[in-house]
């Protein structure tokens, strides 16, 4: 089985190069377009696209801490509850996490317009007199991009928690331990691993994001993905769009490739 | 105390997540010309509307058989790689895993427009099995991941016994090694149409004229909120959540299949 053993992933190979490594290699090759570096010197020199990666950053950033925020208890929870309700938070979950991102863009159009849930309850609540700018802004990216990659947080922190030794707790337990104090001193330093795996997964998914911020955006925040579709569609400029996407897929990867080094050859479950 | 106040936390993150799928339950009913909330009144129009409406039908047919034909395509290609991948030894194995679960990592949009340079050359814009060998690249990294796992939980003493006993290989391999797999087949073949099914970017790039439903989604939330999104969103909402109870009662352990 040893030498045959390779032929059955042969065709998988064949269609991952067709279709994936070939297309992308090529792509990427348009940018170095007459031998020299100018599309790249374009990319990371003018002021105007040096600032849509640093919006890309800060809002991958910012997005990571709020799915952190969020995904821990949440994961927390799931993990020490009984297995009924633990059932129950799966669906919970797992719903959103495979339904269309396109049908969660549209719910928060709905509820986030100028004329939509939130702003028609708050108003005829009396609270607000005039609609909360909640669309087409950094607070609808930042809302809609949260909403779709929390389940990415909560699953690697539910398998940290997992995997912790219940005994460890019982004996902090016995031992007289606030649950604050088991918290901080157990829960939170034994189950890094799962935070920072799920962190890594969240920010880089988060850097190559281009349908929430395309629609909830609304022109007004520009992410590198929105950039690089932009580049092929209306202008057609393709070595620069492959220069911007050799740039964000180098982010990608170091961001991957540093995140590998600080954890431990154990697969982020 | 600290329990409940978790508790109580953790039932406002749920309502985060579910309050999208929640709202477009009671605006696709509504009686109300355009989007209004609450609705005034009850009505199945926006439902009508989907129904009657031919290209709205049309795209959804054509997701349903790209769909079914990546999940199909990544299954034929995906277990024979994950078979490799835990069973057999050889060189550059580390490197074909990470090439087969890559799709995941890098940027859909990077895909999207590689695929469309080579696409436009070959004139295979619009072609409804270009966009399945893309969506099974796509679909690939989630068939691996669960039959990988499937497989190394496997007891091979079984196979072992069915050789002993004078079976071939071949039919070790169809009535107990695959019998066995069946609930990690069912989770990947029906992450890999799901996958399929929802997918926006590449469609976007690749699909041409003949709109997927989540193109012909994207392109109408572009124009106007219209309820028959609300009424369409729906109807994705039932038919993911039909899957996810079919891989809960038929397939492998969700939360793994999620990784």
């Amino acid at each position: 089985m040893t030498k045959k053993g390779f032929l059955p992933a042969l065709p998988a190979l064949v269609l991952l190069f067709a279709f994936f490594l070939f297309p992308v290699v090529r792509m990427l090759g348009f940018s170095l377009e007459g031998g020299s570096l100018d599309w790249y010197a374009k990319a990371l020199g003018e002021e105007l696209y040096l600032r849509v990666f640093w919006n890309t950053f800060e809002i991958a950033l910012l997005v990571t801490f709020f799915c952190l925020l969020l995904g821990y208890p949440l994961g927390f929870l799931m993990a020490t509850t009984t297995p009924l309700w633990a059932t129950v938070g799966f669906i919970f979950v797992l719903l959103p996490l495979w339904t269309s991102v396109l049908v969660r863009t549209y719910a928060w159009m709905v509820l986030l317009g100028r004329n939509g849930v939130f702003n028609r309850t708050l108003i005829d609540a009396g609270i607000i007199s005039d609609p909360i700018p909640l669309l087409h802004n950094f607070t609808g990216v930042m809302i809609g991009m949260v909403h779709v990659l929390l389940p990415y947080m909560v699953l690697p922190v539910y398998g940290a928690v997992r995997r912790l030794d219940p005994a460890i707790v019982a004996a902090a337990e016995g031992l007289g331990a606030s649950s604050w104090r088991i918290f901080w001193r157990i829960y939170l330093p034994l189950t890094l691993n799962g935070i920072f795996a799920g962190a890594v997964i969240v920010f880089v998914l988060s850097l190559g994001f281009f349908i929430t911020p395309a629609l909830l955006g609304g022109g007004r925040v520009i992410m590198i993905a929105v950039l690089i579709e932009q580049q092929v569609r209306e202008t057609l400029n393709w070595p620069f769009a492959a220069a911007l996407s050799a740039v964000l897929l180098a982010a990608t990867f170091a961001v991957y490739a540093l995140a590998q080094r600080f954890t431990r050859t154990e697969p982020a479950a | 105390m600290s329990r409940r106040l978790l508790v109580l936390a953790c039932g406002l993150i749920y309502l985060f997540l579910m309050l999208p799928l929640l709202v477009v339950f009671p605006i696709s009913l509504s009686s109300a010309p355009y989007m209004q909330f609450p609705p005034p009144g009850f009505s199945w129009q926006w439902y009508e509307r989907y129904l009657d409406d031919p290209q709205w039908i049309d795209a959804t047919w054509r997701s349903l058989y790209i769909g079914v034909s990546t999940a199909a395509l990544a299954l034929a290609l995906g277990v024979p790689l994950a078979f490799s991948l835990v069973r057999a030894k050889f060189f550059g194995r580390v490197l074909v895993e990470r090439l087969a679960l890559a799709p995941v990592i890098v940027p859909t949009i990077i895909l999207s427009v590689a695929v469309y340079g080579i696409f436009a050359k070959l004139k295979l814009i619009g072609a409804w099995y270009g966009l399945v060998l893309a969506h099974t690249v796509l679909a690939l990294p989630f068939v691996v991941l669960v039959m990988v796992a499937g497989l190394r939980d496997f007891d091979r003493a079984l196979e072992q016994a069915a050789e002993g006993l004078g079976a071939s290989r071949w039919r070790t391999l169809t009535r107990i090694t695959l019998p066995l797999l069946r609930p990690s087949l069912v989770s990947a073949g029906l992450l890999a149409f799901i996958s399929s099914f929802d997918e926006v970017v590449v469609a976007l790039f690749l699909a041409g004229a003949n709109m997927t439903l989540p193109k012909k989604m994207f392109d109408n939330i572009l124009m106007e909120i219209d309820p028959t999104i609300a009424a369409v969103s729906v109807i994705q909402i039932l038919l993911v959540s039909l899957v996810l109870i079919l891989i809960g009662r038929f397939g492998r352990g969700l939360s793994g299949s999620a990784r």
